[in-house]
């Protein structure tokens, strides 16, 4: 097992290496420069001349590359241009907002996904079982930011129940020493807070949410219909045992290998940041953060932010390759 | 049975919870207390430094803060006193003495007086290198031009408009300039030439930064992100980048005191979001209001609509150096070819009108007094004729793509109407393209987008040499024309520092500009704004500088 984690993350230095080629040669064949970013049509040649210079950029590539390497070697990410503050700094602010929103998303998804398709599952053919599908293929088709005005238009304009932008009540005042505004509040113990922040994630977690849960419906669907048909499923059935037993251990743990695989590849996923949905709600994660450097040609965040990013979902891969022995035995790695 | 009520119970619960907690609040819709107003702003702030931005939304935030030795009376490009109380200009038109406001005092209780307004002054000319770059100290470069140690690519002190700042005693501040300029009083109440504490930015660090080894500024200080003070009606509180940017009531101000104790502004990207974030409560008002969303704020009797008076121009640009739109009888059957009244009238929901010159109304020396252009095919066809060109005169007319712009809300539509009125005149349009950026307006500037292109000026601040030095002061290539005296004039006009004449010098340039036909303005704009309608005391200004400290909640 160590070997294999160890192998996986030496596997990152070329993955990353590759990747930086990508992003470097990807953000320089943008057109536009940072100097008409920030100046539109004010920008002159000889403006744009002086920032290019002053960032370096009318440097030979393969000089600006291997400037680049070396100081995201020692973990500056440089400071960006827009906002001329620190890109870690700015990652440090962004990325817990996306985490929490991920995590919104995949609690709804999965509590609503897993048992909506083991219900189809069990109702193969039924009407239940239709409506999944027709549910399953709205969730995938339908337009987040679309989904996400309809939802606050009818929860939040209409009804009044829930607040439509940002991640917490701007009159309410907390520390934020984590950056993870629930976890902010509770050490704050202020529960109203906590409070708050949840109502402020429940419109963005339905929303993004709402492709996984889709996948995971129609993963979970699949998986148990598979497992349901096994030798020991039938023999658990034949020697007597209480259906519901069976369902639990027998079927739905044997089928949660696939359902893992999938929840964890929509956590890597949702954690590169949700460029729509963050936009939509005004909730300043990773993903709006990125939107706004492209539109910005902000060269050192998307530098930055797409590595940090790639890291992140290289490691949660990571973790869900590990996780497939501790939840299938016939599977560990250590034993092979 | 059990299973199912299992997965149904947590959100059970939920639904419930949301419905208790959401009657707890008044109505469904939350009311903030009446002493805060929450702003709903484009964008954070890009630093609270304002002689290191130029956009928007970093000025709408340290306009609260900070004051200039001018300023202009709310919604309008009147200048008037601020932290100078009265002024004097010497007969060149070169030395400003400044007599300043006595008892001011920063926000840290630094004493605002000469010596603080030179340390301003000084440091602006002082910039180093890194800060020199237009992105940085924008308003520094399109005005003062010069540093005293210029780094590569930036003018020096032979270029400079800037010489010296000077203090006699505490309350008279004497400015020196290398050559008249006659916006002197107007620039200098430009945001990004507020007076800020020489205290404090000291002791943060407002210039300080290192360079790496690839030449690239990292700023170290905190002032612009922290610590930004200044003599005006608020202070800073704190910037949660992304989530919220806080003012208080500064209690020991000069002037009247702000009405609301707190202003917070709240980063909100998306228009659609901007707005219903309004219609829940969340925030009390939002700059930007999208055309499409007019009607939905008319005809919600909480809300109120507010309109920016205009402070652009759209046009289209004639390029001269193309044959044969050097003939002027071509160019006037260019102005009766364009029918720019069904344009304003049809793609502007009702928030342009049909400009006649290069500067908007509410500028020095707008004058009724223009040569004015209305849609006559005929008449083009028939100054055609007279220019002895063959009909129909093909004409290459660009316009840009992936834009809109306050002034050119759709640019393909407004091209597609103008096309359509030439072609009716006896043009033939040959129709071209490109992105706005980077292509168009480069291609613009460089006078290779066509005979005819589309584009539009907002301006940076209130003088009409911002709308027409920007255009005809001097030799262009976008307009490929050289017309000495009318440059001339413009020249005089800019070192003239009597108000009265400068009106009249730049009525006169707009005579000759509306005769001359170098280009077809054919709109001003007047952006709009929302509020909920318990907001009172919001004064629109042309060039977005509004004080919150005159708003209140009803």
């Amino acid at each position: 097992m160590l070997r294999f984690v160890v192998r996986r993350l030496l596997l990152l230095v070329p993955i990353l290496l590759g990747l930086s080629i990508l992003v470097f040669g990807w953000i320089r064949a943008l057109p536009g420069s940072p100097a008409e970013a920030l100046l539109g049509e004010r920008a002159t040649p000889e403006s744009i001349r002086q920032i290019r210079h002053q960032y370096g950029l009318d440097r030979p590539l393969y000089s600006q590359y291997w400037a680049y390497l070396k100081t995201t070697a020692s973990f500056d990410f440089g400071t960006s241009i827009a906002s001329r503050r620190p890109v870690i700094t700015e990652i440090r602010e962004r990325f817990p907002a996306t985490v929490q929103l991920t995590l919104a998303a995949m609690v709804f998804s999965v509590a609503v996904g897993i048992p909506l398709g083991f219900l189809a599952a069990k109702r193969h053919g039924t009407i239940l079982d239709h409506a999944s599908l027709v549910l399953s293929l709205l969730g995938i088709s339908i337009p987040i930011f679309f989904l996400a005005l309809i939802l606050k238009y009818l929860f939040a304009v209409k009804l009044g129940w829930l607040p439509t932008v940002g991640q917490q009540d701007v009159l309410i005042d907390v520390p934020h020493p984590t950056n993870l505004y629930l976890l902010d509040a509770l050490i704050a113990g202020n529960f109203g807070a906590f409070w708050d922040v949840v109502k402020h994630l429940i419109l963005p977690g339905i929303a993004l949410g709402s492709i996984p849960l889709a996948i995971i419906a129609r993963i979970t669907r699949a998986a148990v219909l598979d497992v349901q048909n096994e030798d020991y499923v039938r023999t658990a059935r034949a020697k007597g045992m209480p259906p519901r037993i069976v369902d639990r251990r027998h079927v739905l743990r044997n089928a949660m290998l696939p359902i893992s695989t999938i929840v964890g590849l929509q956590v890597g996923l949702l954690l590169s940041g949700a460029i729509l949905t963050e936009t939509v709600f005004a909730y300043p994660g990773i993903g709006s953060w990125l939107r706004q450097a492209i539109s910005n040609r902000d060269f050192p965040v998307l530098q930055g932010g797409i590595l940090f990013v790639a890291v992140i979902v290289v490691f949660v891969n990571l973790l869900v390759d590990v996780s497939y022995g501790l939840l299938n035995p016939r599977i560990r790695l250590a034993r092979r | 049975m059990r299973g199912r009520l299992k997965f149904l119970l947590p959100l059970g619960v939920l639904l419930v919870a949301m419905t208790a907690t959401s009657l707890s609040t008044a109505g469904g819709h939350k009311q903030n207390a009446k002493d805060t107003l929450v702003f709903g702003a484009a964008a954070d702030p890009t630093l609270l430094d304002p002689s290191l931005v130029s956009d928007g939304e970093s000025f709408r935030v340290t306009a609260q803060i900070f004051e200039g030795l001018t300023t202009l009376k709310p919604g309008t490009l009147t200048v008037q006193p601020a932290l100078a109380t009265s002024w004097k200009v010497s007969k060149d038109g070169k030395t400003f003495t400044f007599l300043l406001r006595k008892g001011v005092k920063f926000h840290d209780g630094t004493a605002f007086d000469a010596k603080a307004v030179c340390f301003n002054f000084d440091r602006w000319y002082n910039f180093p290198a890194a800060l020199q770059s237009a992105s940085a100290s924008y308003y520094y470069n399109t005005v003062f031009v010069g540093f005293r140690h210029p780094g590569s690519g930036s003018a020096g002190p032979s270029k400079a408009l800037y010489k010296s700042c000077s203090a006699v005693g505490s309350s008279t501040a004497v400015i020196k300039l290398n050559q008249a300029f006659g916006p002197f009083i107007g620039v200098i109440g430009l945001e990004s030439f507020s007076m800020q504490s020489p205290t404090a930015m000291k002791k943060y660090g407002a210039d300080k930064g290192r360079l790496d080894s690839q030449g690239v500024f990292h700023a170290q200080g905190t002032y612009g992100t922290q610590h930004p003070v200044g003599t005006g009606a608020f202070k800073f509180v704190s910037w949660n980048v992304g989530n919220k940017l806080v003012l208080e009531r500064n209690d020991a101000y000069w002037g009247a005191k702000a009405h609301v104790k707190t202003v917070i502004f709240r980063p909100i990207s998306d228009n659609a979001a901007r707005l219903q974030a309004l219609q829940t409560g969340e925030i009390q008002g939002y700059d930007l209001v999208e055309p499409q969303d007019i009607s939905t704020i008319k005809s919600n009797h909480n809300l109120q609509l507010l309109s920016r008076p205009a402070f652009n121009v759209g046009y289209v640009g004639i390029n001269q150096a193309v044959k044969p739109f050097d003939n002027l009888k071509v160019r006037q059957a260019v102005a009766y070819g364009l029918d720019r009244q069904s344009v304003v009238k049809s793609f502007y929901g009702g928030r342009g009108v049909v400009a006649n010159e290069f500067e908007p109304p509410s500028l020095l020396g707008w004058t009724k007094n223009v040569t004015k252009y209305e849609y006559n095919p005929e008449k083009a066809k028939a100054l055609l004729k007279a220019a002895g060109v063959q009909m129909p005169l093909k004409v290459d007319f660009w316009y840009p793509t992936d834009i809109s712009r306050p002034y050119m809300p759709d640019p393909q539509r407004n091209f597609q109407a103008f096309a359509a009125s030439l072609n009716k005149s006896g043009f033939e349009v040959v129709p071209h393209s490109a992105p706005w950026r980077p292509d168009y307006v480069s291609r613009v500037d460089a006078g290779t987008a066509g005979a005819l292109n589309m584009i539009g000026w907002t301006g940076d601040y209130g003088d009409p040499d911002n709308f027409l030095g920007t255009f005809f002061r001097t030799p262009q290539k976008q307009w490929g024309f050289n017309n000495p005296k009318l440059f001339s004039l413009l020249n005089k006009a800019l070192v003239e520092t009597n108000g009265d004449v400068r009106a009249k010098l730049y009525a006169q340039a707009n005579k000759i500009i509306s005769d001359y036909v170098p280009g077809v303005p054919y709109v001003h704009t007047s952006p709009a704004l929302a509020f909920q309608k318990n907001v009172v005391g919001y004064k629109a200004s042309p060039v977005s500088l509004e004080p919150f400290a005159l708003v209140s909640i009803k």
